[in-house]
């Protein structure tokens, strides 16, 4: 249904270089900046109720990059918006230019296009760790491929990003090993973390049409080209971890074309609330 | 001050006053390492002086150290004001994410001053040839080298967490990035 609508719309007289940013591109950015915005949020459930200390530090340290990241995607998808264009489901204000704010504050949940993995609830410290490597895995692959993107914008927010999320992998591979590789409590405790989010993989590493278009046009990454690269960091850390690899089809998918769980409305509500009770507030 | 009178006359070539930019910035702390200056970081990757209508505009380029970095914009308005002070109310600061941030870019001087502040110094070049755990930081406090990892994050993004095995004191290190 998605890609009827979409094709629809590529039909219209307008430029072809106009047509791939306001269909394709704009809605890629917003994409990649979901994600990063709902994992960052999600980890930042932790601050102050970390296991210890320094890893109460380390998780609210990376909800701070994810956030960052977020907003280097948002700042660019407003300027196209306002350039070129995009029209939204949710209501958005029509006298003013939009910025990474309104992008952020005011969309509504069949806006949002995050993969449904990041919107799941944080569960225990092996959910969160198990959750952060099988992003980051993934974040690390793409960003690696995006620097290569034609668009400039784009590349630069991939090379900043990428060596972030070098250390947000090597810290959630170790806790999966670690944890793994535990005691009988914490290797129990991995293998229903696996259960609860493995369904929700094969969306991470699936194009929706967006992503197809912005790939061709040299912009985007084919996901195609870093799904057996992913398998492969998996399988190594579960072997280290002695933990098994799910043979089953993750088969969850829908967030990135805007249909998603029960879960993130109530993230927005908490993180849009005060927007929507008191627009413009400032502090 | 002392060539007031020859700038009357004689134009100040641009470099020379973005020379004095540079100079001005020097004295621009970094708000989460203050013995830092905003150079000594390699956050200010360019001056230019851009002239419009008879307007002088000062263009300051800088690069974030980490994308979520909170100092960030702290940093920006040091830097206006750090300008402002100086007689330049016209300034575009001009955010650039390429080439990234790194600590190659951190000046010898910058790196003394740190670990004379407590804080272990960035090891070796570029991120990618060590991993945290093959690198010997030195303790900034008694130098010894017996030293361990107590955590990849530290106090902020740019920092890890390490212990002295022999003072035993905890210390921040500045993670090469």
């Amino acid at each position: 249904m998605f890609n009827k609508t979409s094709q629809q719309i590529t039909d219209q007289p307008i430029t072809n270089h106009q047509s791939l940013i306001t269909n394709h591109l704009i809605p890629y950015l917003l994409h990649l900046a979901d994600n990063s915005l709902i994992l960052g949020h999600r980890n930042s459930e932790w601050t102050g109720h970390g296991p210890i200390l320094e890893q109460d530090i380390a998780i609210s340290n990376i909800a701070l990059d994810l956030i960052g990241q977020s907003r280097n995607f948002y700042q660019y998808a407003a300027a196209l918006v306002n350039e070129q264009g995009y029209s939204f489901k949710s209501e958005m204000p029509k006298a003013r230019s939009l910025t990474e704010d309104d992008l952020a504050y005011l969309r509504d949940v069949w806006d949002y296009k995050n993969c449904l993995l990041v919107e799941q609830p944080k569960g225990d410290w092996a959910q969160t760790v198990l959750r952060q490597f099988f992003f980051s895995a993934y974040q690390s692959l793409l960003f690696q491929q995006l620097q290569q993107s034609s668009d400039k914008q784009l590349a630069a927010i991939a090379e900043k990003s990428l060596k972030e999320t070098t250390y947000h992998l090597r810290w959630s591979a170790d806790w999966v090993i670690r944890l793994g590789d535990g005691t009988e409590e914490s290797h129990e405790r991995m293998l229903k973390a696996i259960d609860a989010l493995w369904m929700y993989c094969g969306e991470l590493l699936e194009n929706t049409s967006y992503e197809t278009e912005v790939a061709a046009a040299g912009i985007g990454v084919d996901l195609s080209s870093i799904k057996a690269h992913w398998h492969q960091k998996i399988i190594a850390v579960f072997e280290e971890a002695t933990l098994p690899v799910p043979q089953t089809e993750a088969f969850q998918r829908g967030g990135k074309d805007g249909f998603h769980s029960e879960h993130l409305g109530f993230i927005l509500a908490e993180m849009q609330y005060l927007q929507r009770a008191y627009p413009n507030a400032n502090w | 001050m002392v060539n007031q009178e020859e700038n009357i006359n004689l134009p100040v070539s641009q470099e020379d006053e973005i020379q004095k930019l540079w100079a001005i910035m020097e004295n621009v702390p970094d708000p989460e390492v203050p013995v830092l200056s905003v150079v000594d970081l390699g956050v200010v990757r360019n001056i230019s002086i851009q002239q419009s209508s008879g307007d002088e505009k000062i263009v300051v380029d800088v690069t974030p150290t980490y994308s979520g970095c909170p100092a960030m914009d702290m940093i920006a308005m040091n830097i206006r004001i750090g300008l402002l002070q100086n007689g330049y109310p016209n300034v575009v600061i001009n955010t650039v994410l390429s080439p990234a941030w790194t600590t190659d870019w951190m000046s010898e001087n910058g790196k003394q001053k740190l670990k004379d502040f407590g804080i272990a110094p960035p090891v070796g070049k570029s991120f990618d040839t060590a991993s945290l755990e093959d690198i010997v930081v030195e303790c900034p406090l008694c130098n010894s080298n017996h030293t361990h990892l107590v955590s990849h994050f530290g106090s902020t993004s740019c920092k890890a967490l390490y212990q002295c095995d022999d003072c035993k004191e905890p210390f921040d290190y500045f993670k090469c990035h």
